[in-house]
């Protein structure tokens, strides 16, 4: 097979040609992935798309295999992922991979979150590239919740509790919206069955967004650090090799840290509560949801209501979705955003900080560093953003990437 | 300096002052666990056969009166180095409860495949035995408490006897002559009777008896009954990380070589 730069591909092979001729896929894989233009400045900032990508299909992949081992009765779930652990061969492998990679699903997606925050990456035209991303977040956090559920251990269940009765909190409607996620007047089989069809459904909706997220991705290409268009071929490389190669790289190294905990700490970033079997008795003394809820748990405990605690966790997210219109800066990337940096930077301090706080009871210094964290949250994406945008001078852009890749290799 | 300032600077300082004095005094709440030295723990971390296999005897002698170990199999043994006849010589003597081939209830020897008997019938009936609430099932319970094995090793060697405690513990935590006092345990007053003590079990491999080696034995037999498959796990890592290491080395070679061109 041979191509270069925009033309169509030509198939040496016959049955691939025959096959492209009618069914255009190899076409399409060409264009997309081999010989797509590029811009040649990426960081390795941009790896964490592929590694989102790797990791959503590796729990697809232990996801199914765990799912034919499973039993989703309220009665035999525990014992049942026992018996995976120690019965079912290589079980123990599975459930630590699929276990831990929640969590480094959650980490790849929040790097490249931030990376999409620091370079500008929602803003015109990549706005509704933006929102897929943030569909994909919220399909990711009801996935993990359902699916931290079906171990059906006493966080599983309290943590079930606490999140299905935020729905409680919505006037008139709310208790009748409980019931019926609940399947019932408490949590119970029900409960944990229809968390089970739903755990498995989502992750394929997942992909599905994914495929539109990178439909529109591919229409006006990747933003970069200088976040500045393309102008021509000078700025870009083929996809292949140049940037597969590179995202190789980066997913094994991302595998390396992720290996090291399913391994050697498989138990690390679980809570202990879910070796201990569900029971609807006997509430845990502290109820915490896993880690990469705990700015949204801590946002939820700030406000002193229950409605509004409710809608200022849910805001959190939804803010996210008007984000390319709150921004008011023509600049992309922060590299020449000298003010607005340093804010974006203070943004990932205060988010450790909600963190931190939903770790702990709400209690002593925990109470107004977590208000005054979520208070923060809301101001930086409502109130500086638009009018830093108006305010700031952003220092001067590079005419073209290609430019500044060359002055770089000069300096 | 203003009056204002002064006023908001002493309220912080006050402020500050009560926030650490809480903090203080939950520290003093809660002792530190004893700090035991593992064998299984770290990547290269394996499971002390010998303890282990004590530590089956003092399940089965002490503990098992109370406490299920629901998880796991006597063939399961096999892995802590007994052969198929010694774990058939271990459980000849247990009587499990099955159904017989007319369709009544009986008495049968145990076998190798059976799961650990249960010492109460149902939950309970445990719970009726033991003051209202049923002994934990220990199959986890290393995995299943702040501190793992620290915890259980804590627990297990963490009792005071009541002549020994001060007035101000007793009053503090309400202790009176009927109550077990645990130094590890949440709130200190345990339900558990101190299950261990020097000379509680003996040793065939003449091993001595302390509290200290009987609780470090238990806990090395838990702690494998929580994570069987921990040795395997460490062994598989070690070489998934090694390959992804070289992985990664070639990876970078290969980037560079590509992009060599382009910088």
């Amino acid at each position: 097979m041979a191509s270069s730069h925009g033309a169509p591909p030509v198939f040496n092979n016959k049955v691939i040609a025959w096959i492209d001729h009618r069914l255009p896929i190899f076409s399409y894989i060409d264009k997309e992935y081999n010989t797509f233009p590029t811009p040649r400045n990426f960081n390795y900032f941009w790896n964490f798309g592929a590694i989102a990508t790797v990791m959503l299909v590796l729990m697809i992949a232990t996801g199914v295999v765990l799912a034919t081992n499973y039993t989703p009765n309220a009665d035999l779930a525990f014992s049942s992922v026992e018996r995976i652990m120690r019965d079912v061969p290589s079980g123990w492998l599975l459930r630590y991979l699929h276990m831990n990679g929640a969590s480094f699903f959650f980490i790849a997606v929040y790097i490249h979150i931030f990376r999409g925050l620091y370079y500008g990456s929602y803003k015109a035209p990549r706005e509704l590239l933006w929102m897929l991303g943030v569909v994909i977040l919220l399909l990711m956090m009801a996935t993990a919740f359902m699916g931290y559920v079906l171990p059906w251990g006493q966080m599983s269940f309290w943590g079930a509790t606490v999140i299905t009765n935020l729905f409680s909190a919505i006037p008139v409607v709310g208790d009748s919206i409980v019931t019926w996620l609940w399947g019932g007047f408490a949590i119970d089989n029900p409960t944990l069955n229809r968390f089970f069809a739903l755990h498995y459904l989502l992750p394929f909706i997942i992909v599905a967004v994914v495929a539109l997220h990178v439909v529109a991705l591919h229409v006006h290409g990747s933003n970069n650090p200088l976040g500045i268009d393309t102008k021509g071929p000078q700025d870009t490389v083929p996809f292949h090799p140049y940037y597969t190669m590179k995202d190789g790289f980066g997913v094994i190294c991302f595998l390396i840290v992720y290996c090291a905990f399913v391994f050697f700490m498989p138990n690390a970033l679980g809570d202990v509560a879910n070796y201990i079997p569900a029971n609807p008795l006997v509430t845990p003394t502290e109820i915490v949801p896993e880690w990469y809820f705990l700015p949204f748990y801590a946002i939820l405990r700030a406000v002193p209501d229950k409605l509004g605690g409710v809608l200022c966790m849910f805001g959190a997210i939804a803010v996210l979705f008007v984000l390319p219109w709150l921004d008011t800066s023509r600049v992309r990337s922060c590299t020449f955003r000298p003010v607005y940096k340093w804010f974006v930077l203070f943004l990932v301090v205060d988010v450790f900080a909600l963190g931190v706080c939903g770790a702990h009871p709400p209690e002593g210094w925990y109470v107004p560093i977590g208000r005054l964290a979520t208070v923060y949250y809301f101001f930086h994406f409502l109130i500086l953003l638009p009018v830093l945008g108006k305010l700031e001078r952003p220092l001067p852009l590079p005419s073209s990437i290609a430019e500044a890749v060359l002055l770089k290799k000069a300096a | 300096m203003s009056t204002k300032s002064k006023m908001i600077l002493s309220a912080t300082i006050a402020f500050a002052a009560i926030a650490a004095g809480t903090v203080a005094t939950a520290a003093d709440n809660e002792p530190e666990l004893p700090k035991h030295e593992w064998g299984f723990k770290g990547p290269f971390g394996t499971y002390d056969r010998a303890s282990a296999q004590r530590g089956y005897q003092i399940y089965k002698e002490v503990c098992s009166a109370c406490h299920s170990l629901n998880m796991l199999s006597y063939r399961n043994l096999e892995e802590l180095g007994l052969t198929d006849n010694q774990v058939k010589g271990l459980v000849s003597d247990i009587q499990i409860a099955d159904i017989g081939d007319d369709g009544s209830a009986i008495d049968r020897p145990a076998r190798p495949s059976d799961h650990f008997k249960k010492p109460f019938a149902n939950e309970l009936a445990a719970a009726s035995a033991n003051g209202g609430k049923a002994p934990p099932d220990l199959s986890v319970i290393v995995k299943a408490r702040e501190g793992g094995p620290n915890y259980v090793y804590g627990i297990l060697t963490g009792y005071v006897p009541f002549d020994k405690l001060s007035p101000d513990t007793i009053k503090t935590f309400n202790v009176t002559k009927d109550d077990y006092y645990n130094l590890y345990y949440p709130g200190h007053r345990i339900a558990m009777p101190p299950p261990l003590s020097d000379g509680k079990v003996t040793y065939a491999d003449g091993t001595k008896n302390t509290l200290q080696q009987e609780a470090s034995d238990v806990v090395e037999f838990l702690a494998w009954a929580s994570e069987p498959h921990l040795e395997q796990r460490n062994r598989t890592g070690v070489r998934v990380i090694l390959f992804l290491l070289a992985m990664a080395g070639l990876m970078y070679a290969v980037k560079r070589a590509v992009w060599a061109d382009k910088h």
